[in-house]
C-alpha cells in the first residue's frame, strides 16, 4: 500500500535509498544534503539496510570511492551540493567516461564565492557538460520518485551513465511536504538487481579501468557518450512508463502545465515551478493564456520536445537560477537554440533570478509574464527578478 | 615460514607476475619491478591481487590504450585518488561477500600504487582518510623522488640538492633547499597501520613485508625506494645499485612500524657516507658544482645519522609497546577484516 508521509525532501531521498538498499554509500556532509547522508547513515546504523557505508574525508573521495565501487560491480550512491560537487569536479567527469551508473543527489546550492548556503543552479549547472544525465524534481515527491527510478536509467545497457538527481537546497531538502512512498518490496522489485558489467573483482576475466587514450582512440570513446546520451531520452520515456504502472505518476522528458492553448510559455528548472503554477492559475482567471514548460531532464536537452511544443506560441520566457558570466544564462541559452530551427518563432525574454536563495515570489513571475503580454521582450537582453539595481 | 626466492622461481618462471613486459617504462626503471615482488608475494600466498594506480610513469607506461600490461584487474582513476579509489573497491568486496555474491573464503589483496607525487603531495588527503578509515589494502609508493612523467619537477620527496625543471640550480638557487618530507612517519602516526620501508636491493626484506602487511589486519603503506634511472641519470643497469647505496648510507634505512612499535630491519654498522649516493647520481652534478655543495652535504649527511640514531631509540622505546590495539584478539575482528 502506498503510504502518505510528511517529510523533507532530504528525507524522501534517503528513504528511496533505504528501499532501493544500494551496495556502497560514499558520501561527505555539506549543507543542504547533510540530512540526507544523515538518515542513510541510521539507516545502516539500526540495520535497516545493509549498504556498506563509506564515511569519506571529502566529496573528491566520495566520488572517487564510488567510482571504485560501481567499477567493481556495486549499485553505489553519493550526495552533495554546491562546492562538494565542484570539488568532485573532476572525477565527476571520470565517473561518466567510465560509464559507471552512479546515482547521485545533489541538494542544489550555491556556489562561492561569496560562500552562500542557499539554492541555487550553479553547482549542477557548473556540471552540465560532465556526460551526467541530470534530472530535476520540483518538490519532494518527485524527488523520491527520480531516485527510484535512476537506476534503472543509469543502469540500461543503452546508456550506461551516471545520473544526477537535482532537488532545490532548503526548499525542497528541508521543506516538509507530504509524499506518497511506495512498498519496499514494490520498489525492490521495480528497482530490481543489477546486470554486472565487466565488473573489477572478477579475477578470472581481468579488466583494465582507465587507460590512458591518446589522439588515436579518445575521440572515438567521446562520441561513444554522446550516442549513449541520445538513447537516454527513450530509456527514461520506457522507465516513465513502468513506473507510472506501480505509482500512478507519469513523468515524461519535460512536465506541460496549462501548456495546450497556451500563448506564452514560461520555462524554470526545480522547485519555483510550483510558484509558477500558482500564478499561472491567477492569471488564467484573469484571462490569460499562459503555461509552463518545466524540463524534468535537463541532460541530455531533448531538442524535439521543445521544438514540439514551442513553435508557434506568442512568447517563451526562460528563468534561470544561475548565471553564466559573460554568456546568456544556460538554461535560456539551451532554448533559444532550439528555437533557431522552429517554422514559427516566438519572442523570447530571459530572467535570472534566486541567486544565493533569494526569493521568487508569484509578484515576479507576474513581472515576467506581463513584459511577455505588452511585447517587451528582448531577445539578447537578460533581466533580474527580484534584484535590487 | 617466509617465502624464499627459490619458491617465487619456480611458481612464476613460466607465468605472469600480474604485470606482463611489453610495457613503456624506460629501460633499467625500478617501478615494475617493485610491483612485480609485491604481486608475486601475494600470489605466492594464495591471494588474487586487485590493483589501483595513481596518474604517473607506472599508470601511464602500461596501459596505453589499446594496450594494457596487466592481467589482475586493474584501475586507474585520476592522480590524487587511488586511495579512495581503491576504499570504494574494497568495500564493494566486503559488500559483494556479505550478500553473497562472492565465495566468503575469496581472497582478494587490493594494492593501491602512487608515484611519490600522488602519495607526498596531491594524494596525501585520500591516503590519509582511506588509512585513518582502516580499509584492508596496502599502499605503495613507489618513490622516485619527483614528478617523472611529467618531465621531473620538484615533489615532497625530491632531496635537496636535486636538480629539477621546478626547482632548478642556478645562479642563485642550490636547485631544492627543503629536506624530503617524511611520509613514513606521517604513515606510521595513523597508528592502526602496518608502515614499512623498502629497497630491491633486500628483496627477502621486501617480500617478509609484503607478507606482513598481507596478513596484518588493517591498511598497510609500504615506501620502496624507485630509482629513475631517466632523471636521476644513472645507467640504465644501475637501478639497483643505486638502492643498494641508498641503504648502505643510511638514506634510505630499512624499518618497520607496526601499530607503533619500530623495528630496524636492516642495520647498517659502519654506514657509507651520503656523499657517495649523491656523487652518484646526475641529479646532484649542478648542485656539487657550486660552491656551496659540501654544506648542503653535511646537512644531510646530519640528518640522515641523526634520524638512524632516532630509529635506533625508537626501536629500544617501543618495544613490545604497541599504541594501539587489539589488545585482546576478538574473532570478529579479523573475520570483519579478512582480505
Ligand atoms: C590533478 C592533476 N594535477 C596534475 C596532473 C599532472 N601530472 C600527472 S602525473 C604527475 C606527476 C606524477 O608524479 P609521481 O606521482 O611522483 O609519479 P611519477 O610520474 O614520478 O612516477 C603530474 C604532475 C594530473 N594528472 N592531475
Ligand atoms: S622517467 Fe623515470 S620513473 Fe619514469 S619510466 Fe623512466 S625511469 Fe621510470
Ligand atoms: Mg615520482
Amino acid at each position: 500500500m502506498p503510504l502518505k508521509q510528511a517529510i523533507t525532501g532530504a528525507e524522501a531521498v534517503a528513504y528511496a535509498m533505504k528501499q532501493i538498499n544500494p551496495d556502497v554509500v560514499a558520501a561527505y556532509p555539506i549543507t543542504p544534503q547533510t540530512p540526507v547522508v544523515e538518515y542513510f547513515a541510521k539507516y545502516v546504523a539500526d540495520g535497516v539496510v545493509d549498504t556498506e557505508m563509506i564515511p569519506v574525508e571529502s566529496e573528491h573521495s566520495a566520488m572517487s570511492a564510488v567510482v571504485g565501487a560501481a567499477a567493481s560491480g556495486a549499485r553505489a550512491f553519493t550526495a552533495t551540493a554546491s562546492v562538494g560537487l565542484a570539488l568532485m569536479h573532476e572525477v565527476v567527469f571520470i565517473a561518466a567516461s567510465l560509464r559507471l551508473p552512479i546515482v547521485m543527489a545533489v541538494a542544489n546550492r550555491a556556489l562561492s564565492g561569496p560562500i552562500n548556503i542557499h539554492c541555487d543552479h550553479s553547482d549542477a549547472m557548473a556540471e552540465r557538460d560532465s556526460g551526467w544525465i541530470q534530472l530535476w524534481a520540483e518538490n519532494a515527491q518527485e524527488a523520491y520518485d527520480f531516485t527510484v527510478m535512476a537506476y534503472r536509467i543509469a543502469e540500461h545497457k543503452d546508456v550506461r551513465l551516471p545520473v544526477m538527481v537535482n532537488f532545490d537546497g532548503f526548499i525542497i531538502s528541508h521543506g516538509v511536504e507530504v509524499v506518497e512512498t511506495l512498498d519496499d518490496e514494490l520498489i525492490k522489485n521495480f528497482v530490481g538487481k543489477q546486470e554486472k558489467i565487466y565488473p573489477l573483482l572478477d579475477t578470472s576475466n581481468p579488466v583494465t579501468y582507465g587507460s590512458i587514450d591518446m589522439y588515436d582512440y579518445y575521440f572515438e570513446h567521446k562520441r561513444q557518450q554522446v550516442e549513449a546520451m541520445k538513447h537516454v531520452p527513450r530509456v527514461f520515456k520506457e522507465i516513465a512508463e513502468e513506473f507510472a504502472k506501480i505509482s500512478g505518476r507519469k513523468y515524461d522528458l519535460v512536465d506541460e502545465y496549462m501548456l495546450d492553448d497556451a500563448e506564452y510559455v514560461m520555462i524554470a528548472l526545480g522547485s519555483t515551478a510550483g510558484t509558477i503554477k500558482h500564478t499561472i492559475n491567477e492569471l488564467r482567471k484573469e484571462g490569460k493564456k499562459v503555461g509552463l514548460l518545466k524540463p524534468w531532464m535537463f541532460r541530455p536537452f531533448s531538442k524535439a520536445e521543445y521544438q514540439r511544443l514551442l513553435t508557434g506560441r506568442k512568447a517563451v520566457v526562460v528563468l534561470d537560477r544561475s548565471a553564466s558570466f559573460g554568456a546568456e544564462a544556460p538554461l535560456y541559452q539551451s532554448v533559444k537554440s532550439t528555437i533557431y530551427e522552429v517554422a514559427s518563432k516566438p519572442q523570447m525574454g530571459s530572467y535570472v533570478y534566486g541567486l544565493g536563495g533569494r526569493d521568487i515570489a508569484p509578484h515576479h513571475i507576474r513581472q515576467a509574464f506581463e513584459d511577455a503580454f505588452s511585447g517587451n521582450l528582448i531577445v539578447d537582453e537578460e533581466r533580474y527578478l527580484g534584484l535590487r539595481e | 615460514m617466509p617465502l624464499s626466492a627459490i619458491d617465487l622461481a619456480k611458481q612464476f618462471y613460466d607465468k605472469n607476475p600480474g604485470i606482463t613486459p611489453g610495457h613503456r617504462l624506460c629501460p633499467g626503471c625500478a617501478a615494475p619491478t617493485i610491483v612485480k615482488i609485491a604481486l608475486m608475494t601475494a600470489i605466492a600466498n594464495g591471494y588474487e591481487p586487485v590493483v589501483a594506480l595513481a596518474t604517473g610513469c607506472l599508470e601511464v607506461s602500461t596501459t596505453i590504450y589499446p594496450y594494457s600490461a596487466w592481467n589482475v584487474p586493474y584501475i586507474h582513476n585520476a592522480f590524487e585518488n587511488v586511495s579512495a579509489t581503491i576504499s570504494g573497491v574494497e568495500t564493494a568486496f566486503k559488500a559483494a561477500k556479505k550478500r553473497g555474491e562472492i565465495p566468503a573464503d575469496k581472497k582478494l589483496a587490493f594494492f593501491a600504487f602512487g608515484g611519490d607525487g600522488g602519495t607526498y603531495d596531491i594524494g596525501l588527503q585520500s591516503l590519509s582518510g582511506a588509512v585513518e578509515r582502516g580499509h584492508k589494502f596496502i599502499y605503495i609508493v613507489y618513490d622516485n623522488e619527483g614528478y617523472m612523467n611529467t618531465g621531473n619537477q620538484r615533489s615532497g620527496s625530491t632531496p635537496t640538492g636535486s636538480d629539477t625543471t621546478t626547482a632548478p640550480v642556478g645562479k642563485k638557487m642550490s636547485g631544492k633547499v627543503q629536506l624530503k618530507k617524511n611520509i613514513v612517519e606521517i604513515m606510521a602516526a595513523h597508528e592502526n597501520v602496518y608502515v614499512a620501508t623498502v629497497a630491491l636491493t633486500d628483496t627477502f626484506d621486501f617480500m617478509k613485508k609484503i607478507e606482513k602487511a598481507l596478513a596484518f589486519d588493517g591498511p598497510s603503506f609500504i615506501a620502496a625506494h624507485s630509482a629513475c634511472v631517466r632523471f636521476w641519470r644513472v645507467a640504465d643497469d644501475q637501478a639497483v645499485e643505486t638502492s643498494k647505496l641508498a641503504v648502505e648510507t643510511l638514506y634510505w634505512p630499512l624499518y618497520e612500524v607496526e601499530r607503533g612499535v619500530y623495528r630496524v630491519t636492516k642495520k647498517i654498522k659502519d654506514p657509507k657516507p651520503v656523499s657517495e649516493y649523491i656523487k652518484s647520481q646526475g641529479r646532484f652534478s649542478a648542485m656539487l658544482k657550486r660552491p656551496d655543495a659540501q654544506e648542503i652535504i653535511d646537512e644531510l649527511q646530519q640528518y640522515v645519522t641523526a634520524r638512524y640514531e632516532r630509529l635506533l631509540a625508537l626501536e629500544e622505546a617501543t618495544k613490545d609497546k604497541p599504541v594501539r590495539g587489539p589488545w585482546s584478539k576478538k574473532d570478529v575482528q579479523t573475520d570483519e577484516h579478512a582480505m
